[in-house]
């Protein structure tokens, strides 16, 4: 319970940190935010942009690892962790494709310009759109996980393509393009020190988040089936 | 091992010699695709760019529409369990995969060859990066197809699912080759056109990886 309140005031207070506090010329005051050429006032979407990609690749992942264990110990509860944690993954997928889209009309002039985190972020919500068509077109419980399991991780080695290779080979708008002469992610070298420690609060209270939903989305699938084979039955 | 994915190929090769009904669905599809385009651009002018991207785009629902084949017609005629009876999945794969091999390397060939003829500006400069790209591209498209294809054959749903579940896995690769094609175009040389080539051959090497070590847990099921 106490961790829940925690989480509570730590969503908040990054919620109101990262929208209210202003963004001046040369910060003095601790809530102070500095002025980054070219971002301006649309740098504070990074509060919330940022983390819901992070928990759509954390998602990814778990959905892959549960996958793993699937298919190593042949237990259909992984199967339905590995399901929970694509239903959210898929969410903020959404979330941080709208976020990103948004921020780019005002950043970079347009809604979507295919740069190569873009391109990355509609690859991954496609692999999500087909492994969930996939699922939903097998009858049979095993046979669906056993499938789906099989897609996830052969999704899930060509993520690296996208996150590690294709930015280096396209011309992009992100920071860290190929064609970028900044050097490298925004957070090494324009952030001052308040807004990395909110941007960490934020990734940490997202992350914390995650975890939470994921364990109620577990459980309700974990009553769902229950109630389903009660139904069988009765 | 080897002798019996070879026979395993022969077999699929002979039955396709009898039906002919991938070659011939190919072939047309090839036509109708590269007409369609043609008929879209009509006197236009198009660049460099859109011609290295729309050869791709004709390789990549050619393949979808033909290479489904491999799996989906064992699991239609019933012989799948006679299989796992008389060969090891690995085995099955291989059988599987150099069938698909040798399909994709026949209908890309085909279709560079009518790019050739019909495209003014499919002019290669740097062959060998072509050929290059050509066969890295084409082995990187029949293991991913293959082993998509084995998912699909098991899900109900058989025709439909199979691009959209390919498309993702492809995409890199997709990417990657029409970027080399374009090099190939302009005659870039192979040094400058490493990182792409070193891409191409990575995931080349991870999906045949990948494919070997999770085809058992699909033809078991």
């Amino acid at each position: 319970m106490v961790w829940k309140i925690f989480l509570f005031l730590l969503l908040a207070f990054v919620s109101v940190a990262g929208i209210a506090f202003p963004i001046v010329e040369k910060p003095s005051a601790w809530y102070e935010f500095p002025f980054i050429p070219g971002l301006e006032e649309n740098a504070k979407i990074i509060f919330f942009h940022v983390p819901t990609a992070w928990v759509t690749v954390i998602a990814f992942l778990m959905s892959t690892i549960f996958s793993f264990r699937y298919l190593k110990n042949k237990n259909l509860d992984d199967d339905l962790k590995s399901y929970a944690a694509a239903q959210l993954g898929i969410i903020f997928c959404i979330l941080a494709t709208v976020t990103g889209a948004v921020w780019a009309k005002f950043a970079w002039g347009a809604f979507w310009s295919w740069d190569p985190r873009q391109t990355s972020i509609f690859a991954l919500l496609l692999i999500y759109g087909a492994w969930f068509a996939l699922r939903s077109s097998i009858e049979s419980e095993e046979k669906r996980a056993t499938l789906s399991s099989v897609y996830s991780i052969i999704a899930f080695v060509t993520v690296p393509f996208f996150i590690f290779v294709m930015p280096r080979i396209m011309t992009g708008l992100h920071p860290g393009s190929a064609d970028d002469t900044n050097a490298g992610p925004i957070v090494n070298f324009k952030m001052n020190s308040n807004m990395l420690l909110i941007f960490f609060l934020s990734l940490t209270g997202f992350t914390i988040l995650y975890f939470w939903m994921w364990q109620i989305g577990y459980k309700s699938l974990i009553y769902k089936e229950k109630i389903q084979k009660q139904f069988l039955r009765g | 091992m080897n002798s019996k994915a070879y026979n395993l190929f022969l077999k699929d090769f002979r039955s396709e010699l009898r039906t002919r009904y991938a070659i011939n669905a190919l072939a047309m599809f090839i036509i109708v695709a590269i007409s369609v385009i043609l008929f879209s651009i009509g006197n236009e002018k198009i660049n460099e760019n859109l011609t290295a991207g729309l050869f791709w785009v004709v390789i990549f629902f050619t393949a979808m529409s033909g290479l489904s084949r491999a799996f989906v017609s064992e699991e239609e005629r019933g012989t799948t369990l006679t299989l796992q009876l008389i060969a090891s999945p690995t085995t099955v794969f291989s059988g599987k995969l150099i069938f698909n091999v040798i399909l994709v390397f026949a209908m890309n060939a085909i279709i560079a060859v009518l790019y050739g003829a019909l495209f003014e500006d499919f002019i290669i400069k740097n062959f060998l990066l072509f050929i290059a790209t050509f066969v890295l591209g084409n082995i990187g498209l029949a293991v991913s197809s293959t082993i998509i294809a084995a998912i699909i054959a098991k899900a109900g749903a058989k025709g439909t699912l199979y691009p959209v579940l390919s498309f993702p896995i492809l995409l890199p690769l997709i990417l990657t080759c029409v970027q080399l094609t374009l090099f190939s175009f302009d005659g870039t040389s192979f040094e400058k056109s490493r990182f792409e080539l070193a891409i191409v051959i990575s995931y080349d090497v991870i999906m045949i990886t990948v494919s070997y070590l999770l085809f058992d847990f699909i033809w078991k099921e």
